[in-house]
């Protein structure tokens, strides 16, 4: 038999049917469903009069629209958000599907939920109406986002029809330096390879820097894969991800569990198996990193200027000029004298447990910058729970932070958690586009422990200086 | 779903690369749940002032592109959120087929399930197209899906690929979720199979 990847494993594994032309049916293990990518859908099975096919499979719980202030619990203020929210609460209840509707503790962003929930496992493919599914890649699962027609699709049959990606392996050799951490490196890679660098493929990160990573560090450089433009990213399971789901509410238990780790560990690239791209990076040359621009490949070293848009080829010359107006900078001006007023830690990039740790051992005892606004939103209530218990929501609240409750908040701002035009943003989340979070805003994206920095000195900050 | 044959009518250029999702349909127009009517706020952000009123510098506001039918756009056109608005968005508005030199994969899955053309041309081929999609109301093109051919309004003829699944579902208006139930068979036996081979999933 010929040597195989990851990637090529998990897929042979889930093929239900292939046509002549390579189309196949891919087998969904887990399909997670939020409020803002499903009406349609549900909709559309309603009038077809079809059933969602493998209820037991599918877990959905509201995240993009819900407010993160206290108050919530009184109910959501914006009708439309209101009237979104109350529809999946509907359409969980009418097709019977796992749920965690917004006040309960366990509700959060759909994949910080998953793998905390421990429906997310090794060896599964897993999809969502959001392109950020390829977090749950961390645990070797074969994860991304899909289209709320595909949606549609998934809840009716349990499968997608799919063509098979090419292979590419992201290597991060080495060690990481102080104050380096995942996002630095999952940011460092889109630099290297663009946003369409990854179209086509599906990613596997390996390399010793990447083994070192904890799940959560591991999540975040996944999560990111698609920043990249790949349809996923993979990291083979070990010790680490078996400790990590052991005991979770859905994880195997017992004879179950033995039967599942043995399936496991043969889930790992073979030697000589083939990639059509391979991409290498020595952790040690991995420095703190931001982005200057409106893609997310616009990244350098926190210790860099803003670059000369001259200095790029082709249709990149005209979008960094764009973005360099757009985002108020000057050619040639130090990243670290970049001047904020919004401070924003989450999102399921960046809002689990370690990196509230991360940023709380850089804030202890410091307050943020007078006239500063920055907020946690941590990524579920359990995540927010045991924040409290580890005395981390006291460190940002006596800083100065919003403490606040789980949701996707100013990642995309569907929210009430807006920037408003001009202001700008060092936030731990995901996308710097043009008006993500608000119109008009800007966003520099950096690691935990970089936006707490940002946020005690009020300018981007080479977190190093504070350690 | 309704079949798609010939398109033959103006094109638009946006050369600009990276155009995301967010810039196609901002968050504010997610907070529908149904899929029709977004059409007048596609683009909203680049389309319109803040304070209202149309940007009269933006390609789609100018008379010669308000009845664009193809948009021929930067490399890495749809990056970003899987929102299907996007799609929704621009074939409410009428837009048919969108060429460009490369989609992110979510978008262009996403284009085919809703009756939208999404042609990947080589670079130099994109070069043409642009040029002619600068012309204006009167440079018309066409784009033929069953001879897989885009005709400009100078008559040179580009020959393009599809995937032959893809262009028999469009070419038919055929709907996925019939064609996949039709194979129900094997997804059953699949799930009784996996469920031996791998029961705690």
């Amino acid at each position: 038999m010929s040597p195989k990847t990851l990637y090529d494993k998990i897929w042979d594994d889930h093929v239900a049917h292939e046509a002549d032309d390579g189309t196949c049916l891919l087998y969904i293990d887990r399909h997670l469903v939020h409020e803002v990518t499903s009406p349609q859908a549900f909709e559309g099975l309603r009038m077809a009069g079809r059933p969602v096919r493998a209820p037991e499979k599918t877990i959905a719980v509201p995240d993009h629209n819900v407010p993160t202030t206290a108050d919530r619990v009184n109910g959501i203020e914006n009708p439309e958000s209101r009237i979104q929210v109350e529809a999946l609460d509907k359409n969980a209840k009418d097709f019977g599907i796992h749920y965690y509707p917004v006040n309960d503790v366990r509700q959060g962003i759909v994949h910080i939920v998953g793998p905390e929930q421990g429906w997310t496992l090794p060896g599964m493919t897993v999809v969502c109406g959001d392109s950020h599914t390829a977090t749950h890649g961390a645990f070797g699962a074969l994860a991304h986002g899909i289209g709320t027609s595909e949606v549609e699709h998934v809840l009716a049959t349990q499968t997608l029809i799919q063509k098979k990606s090419k292979n590419m392996k992201v290597e991060i050799t080495g060690k990481l330096q102080p104050g380096v951490t995942a996002k630095d490196i999952t940011l460092a890679v889109i630099g290297e390879t663009g946003t369409a660098g990854g179209t086509g493929y599906v990613i596997e990160y390996c390399g010793e820097a990447i083994r070192d990573l904890s799940m959560e560090g591991r999540m975040t450089v996944c999560n990111m894969a698609i920043e990249g433009g790949a349809r996923a990213g993979l990291i083979a399971p070990d010790e680490t991800t078996y400790e990590y789901v052991k005991g979770r509410p859905h994880a195997p238990k017992g004879a179950q569990w033995e039967a599942a780790l043995t399936w496991w560990k043969t889930l790992f690239t073979d030697d000589d198996a083939h990639f059509d791209k391979v991409i290498t990076l020595r952790g040690e040359d991995i420095a703190p990193v931001v982005t200057w621009g409106t893609s997310p490949e616009d990244v350098l070293p926190i210790t860099a200027t803003v670059p000369n848009p001259e200095d790029f080829e082709g249709g990149k010359v005209d979008a960094a000029r764009r973005s360099i107006e757009y985002m108020g900078l000057e050619a040639g001006q130090k990243l670290s004298d970049v001047e904020i007023d919004t401070v924003f830690i989450g999102s399921c990039t960046n809002g689990r447990i370690e990196d509230l740790r991360a940023a709380a051992e850089i804030l202890k005892g410091k307050k943020v910058k007078d006239g500063m606004r920055a907020m946690v939103v941590p990524g579920s209530g359990l995540v927010r729970a045991q924040a409290e218990e580890e005395g981390l929501a006291e460190i940002f609240k006596d800083a100065g932070f919003e403490w606040r409750l789980a949701g996707c908040s100013m990642c995309l701002a569907m929210n009430p958690d807006q920037l408003q035009p001009g202001e700008r943003c060092a936030a731990t989340s995901n996308r710097n586009f043009e008006g993500r979070q608000g119109r008009g805003g800007r966003t520099h994206l950096l690691s935990p422990a970089m936006a707490a920095a940002a946020a005690i000195t009020g300018r981007l900050t080479d977190v190093r200086e504070l350690m | 779903m309704e079949k798609f044959d010939k398109v033959h009518g103006v094109a638009a250029p946006m050369p600009l690369i990276n155009i995301d999702t967010d810039m196609i349909i901002p968050k504010v127009h997610l907070k529908t749940i149904k899929r029709s009517g977004l059409g007048v706020v596609l683009f909203d952000e680049m389309r319109y002032h803040q304070h209202g009123g149309e940007n009269e510098d933006f390609v789609l506001n100018k008379p010669a592109y308000r009845q664009t039918e193809i948009l021929v756009a930067g490399d890495n056109f749809g990056c970003g959120s899987s929102r299907e608005h996007a799609p929704w968005a621009i074939k409410d508005f009428g837009i048919k087929v969108v060429i460009s030199t490369s989609f992110a994969d979510i978008f262009f899955n996403n284009c085919f399930k809703n009756g939208i053309l999404p042609i990947v041309v080589e670079e130099a081929h994109h070069a043409i197209l642009m040029e002619d999609a600068h012309k204006g109301e009167n440079a018309r093109m066409t784009v033929h899906l069953e001879d897989q051919q885009i005709t400009t309004s100078d008559g040179v003829v580009i020959e393009f690929s599809v995937d032959p699944h893809r262009k028999h579902c469009l070419l038919n208006g055929l709907d996925d979720i019939g064609l996949t139930m039709e194979k129900d068979h094997h997804i059953d036996k699949f799930e009784d199979h996996a469920s031996q081979a791998r029961p705690w999933v």
